[in-house]
């Protein structure tokens, strides 16, 4: 067994109403002390309302060298941008 | 303000404002040297949480003691007979364990007094009991997490744990012994009577001890003379001259 804590991920909302944004990672032995030491390392400054911690290893991630097969092809395809319609002016700000 | 002499809520509240600056600078000194990032910058918060606290007791106790003075003056222009804080809270920190073994022995303290003081007849000391319980409810749920999760650990954390616990033991009943003063903020209603919150403290601490498989030491012996002030040990002194080495060697300079 390794002698290090699981490195774990934390999500944390900054107000009601906002969704949690990832901010930064840091080691812990469970994910209560996660959420203790999350607390102490990413809210001193009032920064949240809420914690998340999701343990890293349990994180499927994309692979940066698949980047062009993954997001190149929606480059050229500028039809999905909802920008070719004519808004009346009646509908004021959407 | 309570009725009541005020010679002795003075010692009252530097006894409350001088274990939160001593613990806080003991807890200081583990910035830049806990044995990972996490749990140093949590020491460091717990620090920052004490000395605030330190601000208002000696905030209120100059504010009584007159002559202008400021918890500043009171802080750090006292010398080693006039400090009033609990023994445990000076000795010198020890291993981490050790250091957090302590931490939840006061914690643990603090979280059953504070509640009393939220009642105190004294509105100025109500309002800083109500303000340093919510630091302290956090400040006892870690300690006694960490106290658990090394005593419940490693063979070698477990009796780190142990060791820290033997040595600590004769330190804790110092925080149950009353004195006069302590009668007379009683009788004014301002703070309970320490001796009565003996039971309470064991019982939070067995339990979290139990869960931690660590035996308490079977022994009342107990180390005194922090509270009262009438014998410090020789920690004190070292630790103020860290301390109040500024404003010792630059009388009054302020940045």
């Amino acid at each position: 067994m390794s002698k290090e804590w699981p490195l774990w991920e934390i999500f944390i909302r900054g107000q009601h109403g906002l969704s949690h944004r990832h901010v930064g990672s840091l080691h812990a032995p469970n994910a209560e002390m996660a959420i203790k030491n999350a607390r102490d390392v990413y809210t001193r400054r009032n920064e949240g309302v809420s914690i998340w911690v999701v343990e890293a290893n349990n994180i499927s991630a994309s692979s940066p060298s698949e980047k062009g097969p993954l997001y190149e092809p929606s480059e050229s395809k500028i039809y999905r941008h909802p920008t070719f319609f004519d808004i009346p002016d009646e509908v004021g700000h959407m | 303000m309570a009725d009541v002499d005020k010679k002795m809520l003075t010692q009252f509240l530097l006894r409350m404002g001088d274990n939160t600056l001593i613990l806080g600078h003991r807890v200081s000194e583990w910035c830049g040297h806990a044995p990972v990032l996490e749990e140093d910058i949590a020491l460091a918060n717990t620090a920052l949480d004490l000395i605030g606290q330190t601000q208002f007791w000696l905030g209120y106790a100059a504010e009584i003691m007159g002559d202008s003075k400021t918890a500043d003056d009171v802080a750090f222009l006292r010398d080693v007979w006039d400090f009033r804080n609990l023994l445990l809270l000076e000795l010198p920190n020890g291993d981490f364990g050790q250091t957090l073994m302590r931490q939840f022995l006061f914690d643990a303290y603090q979280s059953i007094l504070l509640p009393r003081l939220m009642k105190s007849s004294d509105q100025h000391i109500a309002e800083i009991a109500e303000k340093s319980s919510k630091e302290v409810a956090y400040h006892v749920e870690r300690s006694a997490e960490t106290v658990v999760g090394l005593g419940d650990g490693t063979e070698e954390s477990h009796a780190r744990m142990q060791a820290a616990l033997d040595r600590l033991w004769p330190y804790v009943g110092e925080m149950f012994s009353s004195d006069e003063v302590d009668a007379a903020m009683a009788a004014a209603g301002i703070a309970p009577d320490p001796a009565t919150l003996r039971e309470e403290y064991d019982a939070l601490i067995g339990k979290v001890l139990a869960e931690a498989t660590l035996s308490i030491p079977d022994s009342d012996f107990t180390h005194k003379g922090g509270r009262n002030g009438a014998t410090h040990t020789e920690h004190l002194g070292h630790l103020l001259t860290q301390m109040q080495w500024l404003q010792r060697a630059y009388p009054g300079v302020t940045w």
